[in-house]
Order: structure tokens, then C-alpha cells, then sequence
């Protein structure tokens, strides 16, 4: 017989099972390939990272506001010259938007921030930043109000604050008072357009068609949210508010600002326009060619299936030329489009085909019975896809979404052949400066890093945002 | 309002339907009274989920009338939506919508459907998650829940719509044995409510406790309408003998094991 008496202790492990030495054993040294290979890898770094850093950060001139702050004297190492970047950082980010109007482009910034912030925070770290409802949004517009002055610091909390309050709003009353049958909501939208229009014309020519369209998104969101969460409201606030009151303040003409042409419009501040106005609408525009793709509609589906696959077999490019080109040949002359106008357009209809494949692949993800629970309760077509199929088909083709968002955001420097400058194009055009001459590296290394910065955002929130929403499931 | 009472919940009257050639139901001819418990059984492929689909046009049918609580059934969407209220459907699968929670998927319908206030609608979602035992859920998502808890929910979540009919289509089929009783419990007590309902199973204790009706179909056909006594004890086709011996003596199988 046989009786343990005592219970074995826990011991430390061997050397090589676990800490540093097994860890490097295990990933760098397991055979003689892996061990030639993490050599070479070694070596490798060693013979570029060091250079890159000394020429990018150790000897680069960083002060100085001339050409002569660059100059590499005999027996000095080259350095990169960021005094090129640093003196024309306002053309990077403004383009070429008068100097006295650029807090214009401030303000819509800030703005975006206001709204993009607590989407960004509230995804970072959900239950805090839910809780602090109003502690924390106020916190934010204090912040701009100490950084910036005080109308950002107003516009911000504007931003910040609005959803907070908007959230302890019950909106469904508005819903189920508002008619339900389709030709009267039509006339009350009508009225509403043309009233809006009729008063704005008085005091306002100028913005009477854009207010009035404001006004009718204004009237659909009040219908729809019901009683919303505070992230819903910064969403729709993010989608349906912000772009209107940017689109006037950049563009001017209106409210008592002076025109910018849009021809005036570059760098940085450009590339951030074309890349979200082409994200929010290739999104909403894809779902729609998507549900058209699969609908039971002979034409319909055949419409939007000839549609994405001709758009898809063409490059962007010849889209871009089409829109710029051709479209005003076609059109009788005397119509002129703006250029930028044609270079949005495009875009979005250029990614509208691809986000449309994107969704249908999420349409497809789901069993047939989600749509059919959807009409046994009674749900309408539209009202079920926006409340039952779509949150749960966008959410499997976050990936697809991030993928094709990251596409378009690189794409937008395309718009170079239709002249446009947006970052790469204002970069060019510094590096043509002939005082500037041979400052390519700085040029395009800061361009790059410029969209990286960017684009890692995007990617990053997106895996917070799949992480996020996978603990619901 | 005395057609109110005089009128049928369900009539089905010549019903047939194909699926491009295939013939898969043929003649149905059926009335359903108020308050009817009425469990339809037969073979897989004999048609009867695709009969009980009909009645809330999840299935479209090419030639037949079905008449819901007054409402000929026809191609015009208000009709079907005035019918798919009246009516309300629980699925093998379940089908909850999971990326909203147990309360959330209660209150949709009524909310968005019936235009009822938010806060309402949560009241009657407590009341009715608590009558089929599950009011602690309420805050979980559907996939946190077992398959029987999910089914209950799907049953609370019919309820909120205060249907007056009830489709059952082999809402126990999907779930684990211990779990097939919590269901069929919570669907004993709605029969005793008065509830029309119209279920398709294979649980034939069911069947023999609640059902006023059973019919059994095969081939697309309704082969025998009957008590369920009389079904049970004498089946009068030879293919409901054949099937009645293949259930039961799977039923046996199991009690024994």
C-alpha cells in the first residue's frame, strides 16, 4: 500500500523551460536555419537602423529657418533637413487656403476631434468613459479651452457635450406622433425643405439649399434615434451635423465668411476631406448596392450587379479622368462642376462597388433565419435591415471595411491627375521650390509618415472596435 | 362582433404550393377554431413546417386562400403585416438576435412595430420574461444563455408582439433532452392561457396532454385529422400506423437506455 503523506512542493522550472534563455532558444535558435536566419536578421538591423537614425535623428538639422540651417559642412555627417518640413508645415496641412482663413480649417478640426475623440475613448475604455457621462466630455472642452482659446474651446464643447445631453432625451414620442403614412411624411419633409429654404432665402441666399437639406437630416435624425445612447448620438452627430457645418465653414460664401475656392484647397487638410467624405459615403452607398445585390427585384439586382462589376474592372484613375474630363463634354456647355466636387464624386462611387462586396459578403455570413424571425415579428424590410441584418452584417466584415477604408484613404493622392494637391502634390510642388532643391528623402519620408500615422489610427481602432463588440457575442 | 367570434383563427381552404416542379403541399384543407391546441406530426418532408410557414407567409403559395382572424392572406404587404401581428412564430433555431440583449430583443417588435414607448415595452418584456421563468437574463445576450433558456426567450419575445395565434415550428427539435421540458412547460402553461396554437412536433407526450387536434400529414397531405387519444390509440392509415410504431418505439429505446 501506498500513502502520500506530504504534498510535493512547487519547484522553479529548468533553465531552459522558461525566461529569456528558453524563450530565445524557442523562437531564435530552434535549429540551424532559424539560427542562420535570426542572424541575418540581426545583422540586417544593424546595418540600416543605425544609419537611418543617425542621418534622421541624430545629425538632422532640426533648428534653423533657412537653407543655410542645412548646409553640411566639410567632414559633417549628412542629416535629414526637417527646417524644409518645419517652415512649410502650413503649406502641408493648408494647401494653398489664404493665410488669414486658415482657423477656418482649425475650426473644422477641432470640431472633428470633438466629435471623433469620445467615439475613439469610449471604445478604449467603455465603462469608465460611459460613467463619466458629463465629467468627462466637460474635462475635453476645458482641455481645448486651455490649449487653443476660447471659441474652440466653445466649438469643441459643443461637440463634446451635445450627446451627453441628447441621450437623456426621449425622442419616441417625436416617432410615434410623427405620420406614418409615406405621402404625408413626404409632404411634411417637402414643407419642412421649402419652408426652411423660403426663410433662409430672405437672410441668406446663398446657404438657403444647404440649410434646407440640413434641416431635413436634422427632422430624419430627431425620427429615427428614439431613445439613444450617448454613443449613437456622437455617431450621428459625427455623420449628419458635422459635415454641414464644415462644408460652410470651409467653403465660406455664407454665414459671413468669404469664399475659398476649392481650387485653393491642398495638403493635408485636402487629403483628410477627400478620404472621409469618400469613407461616409462609399459605407452607406455600399450597403445599398449591397441589399440591391440580393434583392428579389429582377432589375433592381441586375442594376446594381452590372453596376459594381463595371466599376470594379476599372481602375480609379480612369474614374477620377472620367468625372474630370469626359462628364463635361457630355454635359451641355456652359455647366461646370467643381473639380473637387468630380474628384468626391468619383471616389465615392469608385468605392462604393468595392464596400458593396464588402457587405454582401457580411449579408451572407448570417443564417436565413435572422431575416425570417425579423418578418415573423412583423418588421418591415428597410426597418429590419437597419435594426436586425445590418449591425450584425457589419459587424463580421469589420476586417473588410478597415481594409477597403485604408485603400481609399492611400488612394485619395490619385487625385494628383486631375490637379489637385493634396499632400504628395504640395510635397512635390516644395521640392520643385528651385531655393529647396534636393530635399526628396525629407519630402516623401514625411508624406509617408504622414499617412502612417493615419492609417494606423484606423487600423488600431478598428481591432478595438471588433474586440469590443466579439465580448457581446 | 358577433362575426368576431363566429369566424375561425386559421382557414386554410385548397392550399397547394410548389417548389419549381416539386409538389410540396397538396390540398390542404384545415380550420383552425379560437383557442385550438392543434399539433401537427408526420415524417421529415411531409410538409408540415412548410404548411405552418404559409400561415404567416414566410412561404409564398401559388393556388388556396388562407384567411387569418378575419384577413385573407394575398400578395398586398399591409395584409401581411396586419397578419404577421396577429400572429406570432417560434423556430427550431430559436433565431434571437444576438447582438442585442435578452430585454432588447423583447422590446424591438413592440417598440418599432407596434410603436409602443421604450419604457413600456420594458415592462411588458420583465412581465413576460418572468412568466417563462428567466427574468434574471435579461441583461445577457442570447449566446450566453443554454439552448432552452434561448427558446423561452423566443417565446417571451412572441408574446410582447400579444399575438392571438401562435407557430410552432419543432421549437424543441435543436435542444438537449434535459432541456426539451423547461420548454414544453413554459408552452403547457400558454395552452392553458387559451392561446390558439399550432404546433409542429415530434413530442407526442405533448401532444397527448394539450392537444385538442392532431394531424397528420405525409407527402404534402393531410392524412388523418383526429383527438389525440384516438390517434394514439388507433391510427386509422397505414402509413400514421407505421409512423406512430417508429416514434414510439424510439421512445422506448430511449426509456430504457
Amino acid at each position: 500500500m501506498y500513502v502520500k503523506t506530504e504534498r510535493h512542493p512547487d519547484l522553479a522550472p529548468p533553465v531552459l523551460e522558461a525566461g529569456a534563455l528558453a524563450w530565445a532558444r524557442k523562437n531564435l535558435f530552434s535549429s540551424p536555419l532559424n539560427t542562420l536566419l535570426t542572424l541575418f536578421g540581426l545583422w540586417l538591423l544593424w546595418a540600416t537602423v543605425p544609419p537611418f537614425l543617425s542621418w534622421a535623428v541624430i545629425n538632422a538639422n532640426w533648428a534653423g529657418d533657412g537653407r543655410a540651417a542645412c548646409e553640411t559642412l566639410p567632414g559633417e555627417q549628412a542629416g535629414a533637413c526637417w527646417v524644409f518640413i518645419k517652415i512649410r508645415l502650413g503649406v502641408l496641412f493648408y494647401g494653398f487656403y489664404p493665410e488669414p482663413e486658415r482657423w477656418r480649417i482649425d475650426m473644422a478640426a477641432i470640431q472633428l476631434f470633438a466629435a471623433l475623440a469620445p467615439l475613439i475613448a469610449a471604445s478604449l475604455a467603455p465603462g469608465r468613459w460611459e460613467r463619466g457621462l458629463v465629467l468627462f466630455p466637460a474635462a475635453g472642452a476645458l482641455a481645448v479651452l486651455a490649449l487653443c482659446g476660447p471659441v474652440p474651446g466653445l466649438v469643441a464643447a459643443a461637440f463634446l457635450l451635445a450627446p451627453s445631453i441628447l441621450c437623456r432625451v426621449d425622442f419616441t414620442r417625436l416617432t410615434v406622433r410623427l405620420p406614418t403614412n409615406p405621402l404625408l411624411r413626404a409632404a411634411l419633409a417637402a414643407g419642412v425643405f421649402l419652408g426652411v429654404r423660403y426663410a433662409a432665402q430672405t437672410f441668406m441666399p446663398k446657404a438657403a439649399d444647404s440649410l434646407a437639406i440640413f434641416s431635413l437630416v436634422l427632422l430624419f435624425l430627431a425620427a429615427t434615434m428614439g431613445k439613444a445612447g450617448p454613443t449613437r448620438w456622437r455617431l450621428s452627430l459625427l455623420v449628419f451635423v458635422f459635415p454641414f457645418i464644415s462644408f460652410w465653414l470651409l467653403l465660406g460664401d455664407a454665414f459671413g465668411l468669404p469664399h475659398v475656392a476649392t481650387d485653393q484647397w491642398g495638403g493635408m487638410s485636402l487629403t483628410l476631406i477627400i478620404a472621409s467624405f469618400g469613407m461616409s459615403t462609399s459605407l452607406p452607398l455600399g450597403i445599398l448596392l449591397a441589399l440591391g445585390r440580393r434583392s428579389t427585384m429582377p432589375v433592381i439586382r441586375s442594376l446594381c450587379v452590372a453596376y459594381i462589376e463595371f466599376i470594379r474592372g476599372v481602375p480609379l484613375i480612369s474614374v477620377l479622368f472620367m468625372a474630370s474630363v469626359m462628364l463635361p463634354l457630355m454635359l451641355p456647355p456652359g455647366t461646370t462642376f467643381d473639380k473637387l466636387l468630380r474628384a468626391l464624386v468619383g471616389m465615392s462611387i469608385f468605392y462604393a462597388a468595392y464596400m458593396a462586396e464588402v457587405v454582401r459578403g457580411g449579408l451572407q455570413a448570417l443564417p436565413k433565419g435572422q431575416f425570417e424571425a425579423a418578418e415573423a415579428l412583423g418588421f418591415r424590410y428597410w426597418r429590419a435591415m437597419r435594426l436586425i441584418i445590418m449591425p450584425q452584417a457589419l459587424r463580421v466584415v469589420i476586417p473588410g471595411i478597415t481594409n477597403t477604408f485604408l485603400g481609399l484613404f492611400k488612394d485619395t493622392t490619385l487625385v494628383a491627375v486631375i490637379n489637385l494637391m493634396d499632400i504628395l502634390g504640395v510635397v512635390k510642388s516644395a521640392l520643385a521650390d528651385s531655393q529647396w532643391l534636393g530635399f526628396t528623402k525629407e519630402g516623401y519620408l514625411f508624406a509617408g509618415f504622414a499617412f502612417w500615422v493615419f492609417c494606423f489610427g484606423i487600423s488600431r481602432y478598428s481591432m478595438q472596435l471588433e474586440k469590443r463588440l466579439k465580448v457581446k457575442r | 362582433m358577433t362575426t368576431q367570434e363566429t369566424h375561425h383563427a386559421i382557414e386554410i381552404t385548397g392550399l397547394h404550393k410548389w417548389y419549381g416542379d416539386f409538389h410540396v403541399l397538396k390540398d390542404i384543407n384545415l380550420q383552425v377554431p379560437q383557442g385550438e391546441r392543434l399539433v401537427i406530426c408526420g415524417p421529415s418532408g411531409s410538409g408540415k413546417s412548410t404548411m405552418v410557414r404559409c400561415i404567416n407567409k414566410l412561404e409564398d403559395f401559388q393556388r388556396g386562400s388562407i384567411v387569418v382572424d378575419g384577413i385573407p392572406l394575398t400578395d398586398d404587404l399591409k395584409r401581411i403585416d396586419r397578419v404577421r401581428r396577429e400572429v406570432g412564430m417560434l423556430f427550431q433555431n430559436f433565431n434571437l438576435f444576438p447582438h442585442l440583449t435578452v430585454l432588447e430583443n423583447c422590446t424591438l417588435a413592440p417598440v418599432w412595430v407596434r410603436r409602443m414607448p421604450q419604457r413600456e415595452a420594458e415592462e411588458l418584456a420583465m412581465h413576460f420574461l418572468a412568466r417563462v421563468r428567466i427574468p434574471d437574463q435579461a441583461g445577457k445576450y442570447p449566446g450566453q444563455l443554454s439552448g432552452g433558456q434561448q427558446q423561452r426567450v423566443a417565446i417571451a419575445r412572441c408574446l410582447c408582439m400579444n399575438p392571438k395565434i401562435m407557430l410552432f415550428d419543432e421549437p424543441t427539435s435543436a435542444l438537449d433532452p434535459e432541456m426539451i421540458k423547461e420548454v414544453l412547460d413554459v408552452m403547457i402553461d400558454l395552452a392553458e392561457s387559451g392561446m390558439t396554437m399550432i404546433c409542429v412536433t415530434h413530442e407526442m407526450g405533448f401532444a397527448r396532454t394539450v392537444a385538442d387536434r392532431v394531424i397528420f400529414m405525409d407527402q404534402g397531405e393531410i392524412m388523418e385529422i383526429n383527438t389525440p387519444d384516438a390517434f394514439f390509440r388507433n391510427p386509422q392509415t397505414d402509413r400514421a400506423k407505421e409512423f406512430l410504431g417508429q416514434i414510439l418505439s424510439h421512445g422506448f429505446d430511449e426509456t430504457a437506455g
